[in-house]
């Protein structure tokens, strides 16, 4: 692999730029792999990123139906963060905004990782507690967070109208390293690194069966013929219901419709992250100048890619009485993805009752900020069957009753 | 916008007008159940890309429970009945049948 580098770029340059290499290979399938990762998103990137590069285990494919990073890596809404309450959710989103940091020079891929800043509103008093509780618990989990106060807030955020009519600012949760960063470069950055490891990332190849033997995974059916395998990691989110399903177990997922919209570019007027709870609406703005706007999930399964118009029009009626100055924004585009949403709104890192066969799901309405995170604790738990990051996240912590009280995926903003 | 029709009162419900309740036809398990019999109570659930059946509350409306056959890949109705029975009519599994020959019944994804 050609390192792009300032250099690189001069080189080109100077010779009309017919000297870039494709940044990841399409080879054909081989017969059989240690591992097969079902699903080229971020997650499933990440996870084979660090087999390869933490654990040594580099025969390895990943399989996408579609193509890589087309699923809620490249719909959602990019923000980074890690200001959680209960201490393995802080644990796996500290790890990975932690990784962000340094994402673009390990991956020699440039993720525009930008830290400047997550608010998160408090609006009620419940809210006000809530945060406080949450600014405690961080600065024992060692997460840099602050609570502050409505005057900070309007100082952060010029913008802002301090005394709306429902819900007037009491406060905000602050956390000054979190942000955004380019969610298709986090998953091309990633495939162009495992390429490079020898990993073969195999596109437009939708998995059809699992294979096993005696309660034991060997492999999987695909639109391109069989490939067996050692170890079989389900990393495909919305879809994962299906994908159990073909295993041969359950999983406490219901799989929703969660959108997204952007405005017309503007001028820059905001540069950081503003997350409304109450009211369910957060808001950036991208490098380009959109207002990227997210909202709530619809309240039923769908797998449409598509979602119901009034839950843009809560999300929006909610962030004009917080920001007046949107208000005669014109909305460029608007989409949706699939979210897996678990019983307890905590993601699902976990062994599986096929053996050899591991789970990574469940991420429902948060799953970008914790890519890198997710990946190095599931290739962990790949690689040597356990892993500190990905033990609270076990499948049967729903049996035993040890749930995370966390809301992380809860149907809210994210 | 899903609109449902109310088998109750007749009303033709816009979504705004509804509230959904999850997937329908769950059998609560009593005491003496195992752990694994309520774990799927409680939290495991249907999840198919295709034909679903799910209760939904006429909340702004008769305010009555109802449930509503509906294909969650194409969002395609393929009817609604009242929520006081523990199973299907015969008549809409026919339909379904006939619009979807491939379907393999309902918990079969």
């Amino acid at each position: 692999m050609k390192r792009y580098s300032a250099f690189a770029i001069a080189r080109e340059a100077a010779r009309y730029h017919t000297g870039w290499e494709r940044a990841w290979a399409s080879p054909e399938p081989r017969a059989r792999y240690d591992v097969i990762i079902v699903g080229a998103g971020g997650h499933g990137l990440a996870t084979a990123y660090y087999l390869g590069k933490t654990f040594g285990i580099t025969n390895v494919a990943v399989i996408e139906k579609g193509w890589l990073g087309g699923g809620n890596t490249g719909r959602n809404t990019t923000i980074i963060r890690s200001n959680y309450l209960q201490d393995p959710s802080a644990a796996i989103y500290e790890k990975a905004r932690s990784l962000y940091e340094t994402l673009s020079q390990d991956l020699n891929y440039n993720v525009m990782f930008s830290p400047r800043g997550v608010l998160m509103l408090a609006q009620t008093h419940h809210e006000m507690r809530g945060y406080q509780r949450t600014a405690h618990a961080n600065a024992l989990q060692g997460v840099a967070t602050e609570f502050i106060s409505p005057e900070r807030v309007k100082e952060i955020v010029p913008i802002i109208r301090l005394d709306g009519p429902r819900y007037p600012v009491l406060g905000g949760l602050w956390q000054a390293r979190g942000g955004t960063a380019r969610h298709d470069a986090v998953a091309w950055g990633y495939a162009r690194a495992c390429s490079d490891m020898g990993m073969h990332i195999i596109q437009g190849c939708a998995v059809t069966g699992v294979r096993s033997e005696g309660g034991r995974v060997t492999g999987v059916e695909t639109s391109r013929g069989a490939i067996g395998c050692d170890k079989l990691g389900i990393v495909v989110a919305g879809h994962s219901g299906e994908l159990a399903g073909m295993a041969g177990f359950r999983l406490p997922i219901e799989s929703v419709g969660l959108q997204a919209l952007v405005s017309e570019p503007v001028k820059p007027c905001m540069d950081i992250v503003v997350m409304a709870n109450t009211v369910h609406g957060y808001m950036s703005q991208s490098d380009k100048g959109e207002m990227v706007i997210g909202g709530g999930t619809d309240g039923f399964n769908s797998y449409t890619q598509r979602g119901s118009f009034q839950h843009i029009e809560e999300t929006v009626r909610a962030l004009i009485e917080t920001f007046p100055m949107i208000s005669r924004l014109k909305m460029l585009r608007q989409w949706g993805g699939i979210v897996d949403i678990t019983g307890d709104r905590s993601p699902i890192l976990s062994k599986t009752p096929l053996e050899g066969c591991f789970i990574n799901c469940g991420w429902g309405t948060g799953g970008f900020k914790a890519i890198p995170g997710s990946g190095w604790g599931f290739a962990e738990l790949m690689a040597k069957g356990r892993s500190p990051l990905t033990d609270a996240f076990s499948l049967d912590r729903f049996r035993e009753g040890r749930f995370i009280d966390e809301s992380v995926a809860a149907g809210v903003a994210h | 916008m899903l609109i449902l029709h109310c088998p109750h009162c007749g009303a033709e419900a816009a979504e705004t007008d509804l509230t959904p309740g999850g997937q329908a036809h769950l059998r609560r398990e009593g005491p003496g159940a195992s752990d694994e019999a309520f774990e799927a109570y409680l939290f495991q659930r249907d999840n198919p890309k295709g034909v679903h059946f799910e209760r939904w509350r006429h909340a702004y409306g008769c305010g009555k429970w109802f449930i509503a056959a509906r294909a969650t890949d194409t969002m395609e109705v393929f009817g609604t009945y009242p929520a006081q029975t523990s199973a299907p009519p015969r008549e809409l599994l026919d339909r379904i049948a006939e619009r979807r020959p491939d379907w393999r019944g309902r918990g079969e994804a």
